[in-house]
């Protein structure tokens, strides 16, 4: 079983919302003080793959695409357990839109070639777009399963649990495929220490888009299909009226009391 | 470009009806029709789907290109979206919502790749720009910490809403629309994925999505046995139980009651958090909510920005008195 997982490196969607701040000059959003991290539902994918490769064995490539990429975020899914990294790093890769980012990851898939199965996460936390892995399936006219909360693979054929509003479906489809993991999946294991000094000893190969065959101007912020007119931050009136009380059960009938006379009960 | 015309609608049919989040659709739809003096189309699609088009006629569609297979009953992305490319080939619409739901997040972004358009998931607004006449497309981002508003270069420009963000129009079943058939012709060889099985986690009582007061609980909660107290009160208001994501990652509570963005999008009157912290991604599921209130420790927990009433404190302290002093209102 070969694997391949897309994973991004985003702003830290962990960190408090107070430090998230928006650039309007470049339409960039930051959150000041914290370093980017791996995706957290990118590394949910690189779990999902972890789990397939425990049972079935095989080899796990990781395609990371941006750039500024940090080598010790991006090698996160390395000291996970995945066997490769392929970082997608160069100027004319930024500012990609579903499209432009769907389209060189699927060329770069296409490169690393030896593959049974291709993973991403649901939608990445930035940009929520959800649309990568669906995107990738369309271009190389692979079948898709989108949300997956658990993988087993058995002769070929991947029997996916798909998540839904009311609990789950069990689908099946041969490989090769394209499925994309939810965060029912499980946590993410930690890295080990074994895992972080294997990680340290496998440099990355990075691939500028001639190298994956295609025009610089067919990725990254050349290559959308979308504009961003507008980037902001929505205004919450932030005004919460606090129920006192010389006690917290005092407190807590307090606001009984405010919400009936707010009419609200 | 000057070939795509008109909005479109993709209306889903649940047992025979049409869905809730396509008379949302429809809502928007109309108004964008308006806006831009264009005609409202529904596609419809599914098995045994006569009553559902005439809702979408009812509830504001100048047309309904239907098209009704056996095939169709369940949604599959192949089946799905060799349909629908086949009905936007023949409609060419200049815009195409649908729902951001099970169905529609999976196929619009397969069905823009399809199509070599753009998709934008999980709007929260639409409108035409008065200028360009291209569909603006108001989206959260970064987890609820932002908002983008995206055009799109292509036509058709696909998006998908979020449930509760658009409001339907009065339903008026006087209302006439020409009804178009269109043959599915579906090659069932080319459905790639089989459904095996189809598994309902059933959730006792009330609907999360249907209930008009939710009581939710976090992290803070520290173990399922803890979420009694929190049925407890729904019960008392004839609400339903929620939570944050990680008492679901916890096992705490069933995955299916997990309140946010990648969980149940709400929109309840009420909306009661106990020892939630308000993360971006869970208020992203629940800022539609009429009145927000909030239990928490933490004097500057995320959740107060967006709460009308709280209180700061322990809710192990809080929340019995609180829930005694509403049996007692109640009561009176």
């Amino acid at each position: 079983m070969n694997i391949i997982v897309c994973v991004k490196q985003v702003i830290d969607p962990e960190a408090p919302p107070a430090s998230f701040q928006i650039d309007s000059a470049s339409n960039k959003a930051e959150m000041k003080g914290a370093p980017p991290v791996i995706d957290p539902y990118g590394e949910y994918a690189v779990e999902a793959a972890l789990k397939i490769k425990d049972a079935n064995g095989g080899k796990i490539t990781a395609i990371t695409m941006g750039i500024k990429l940090l080598r010790e975020v991006v090698k996160k899914p390395l000291s996970m357990g995945a066997d490769e990294l392929v970082l997608l790093e160069d100027e004319s890769y930024d500012g990609a839109d579903s499209h432009s980012t769907a389209y060189a990851l699927a060329m770069a898939t296409k490169k690393v070639a030896d593959y049974n199965l291709i993973l991403c996460g649901r939608e990445a936390s930035d940009t929520n777009a959800g649309q990568t892995g669906s995107g990738i399936a369309e271009i190389l006219g692979l079948p898709c399963v989108t949300l997956a909360r658990k993988i087993d693979i058995n002769n070929g054929t991947a029997r996916v649990e798909k998540v839904t509003a009311d609990g789950y479906e069990v689908v099946e489809v041969t490989l090769p495929a394209v499925i994309t993991v939810s965060n029912e999946i499980g946590e993410p294991r930690y890295p080990t220490i074994k895992g972080i000094m294997a990680a340290k000893k496998i440099d990355p190969v990075v691939w500028k888009p001639s190298d994956i065959g295609v025009e610089s101007n067919q990725v990254g912020n050349a290559g959308r299909k979308t504009a961003v007119n507008k980037l902001f931050q929505p205004v919450h009136e932030g005004k919460c009226e606090m129920a006192e009380g010389d006690s917290p059960e005092e407190a807590g009938a307090n606001l009984a009391m405010k919400i009936r006379e707010a009419k609200i009960l | 470009m000057a070939d795509y015309k008109g909005i479109a609608v993709f209306c889903e049919v649940k047992e025979g009806k049409l869905a809730p989040i396509s008379t949302e659709g429809l809502g928007i739809g109309k108004k964008l029709a308006g806006d831009s003096g264009q005609e409202l189309c529904a596609i419809v699609v599914g098995s045994g789907v006569a009553e559902a088009t005439k809702e979408a006629i009812a509830y504001g569609a100048d047309k309904a290109y239907v098209v009704d297979d056996e095939l169709l009953k369940t949604y599959r992305t192949d089946s799905y979206v060799a349909v629908m490319k086949k009905v936007i080939d023949q409609i060419t619409p200049q815009v195409l919502i649908l729902g951001q739901n099970d169905i529609g997040r999976d196929l619009a972004p397969s069905l823009a790749f399809k199509l070599g358009t753009t998709a934008t998931l999980d709007c929260v607004e639409l409108a035409i720009d008065p200028d360009s006449k291209r569909l603006l497309q108001t989206k959260p981002i970064y987890g609820g910490n932002a908002l983008a508003v995206y055009t799109s270069n292509t036509d058709p420009q696909i998006v998908t809403i979020r449930t509760k963000a658009m409001t339907p129009l009065a339903p008026d079943a006087s209302r006439q629309g020409e009804i178009v058939n269109i043959d599915a012709g579906i090659d069932a060889s080319a459905i790639r994925t089989k459904v095996v099985d189809t598994v309902v986690e059933e959730v006792a009582g009330i609907k999360l999505e249907d209930a008009e007061v939710v009581v939710a609980g976090g992290r803070g909660m520290g173990s399922a046995e803890a979420f009694a107290q929190l049925e407890e009160l729904a019960k008392l208001l004839k609400g339903a139980v929620g939570a944050s994501r990680p008492p679901c990652d916890n096992g705490w509570l069933p995955d299916t009651v997990q309140i946010g963005l990648t969980g149940k999008i709400i929109a309840p009157e009420l909306y009661i958090a106990v020892a939630i912290s308000g993360s971006s991604q869970h208020l992203s599921g629940c800022s539609g909510s009429k009145n927000i209130i909030a239990i928490n420790k933490d004097p500057e927990a995320n959740i107060f920005r967006q709460a009308r009433y709280g209180v700061v404190g322990d809710w192990k302290k809080v929340l019995p008195a609180f829930t005694a002093k509403i049996k007692e209102l109640l009561a009176s």
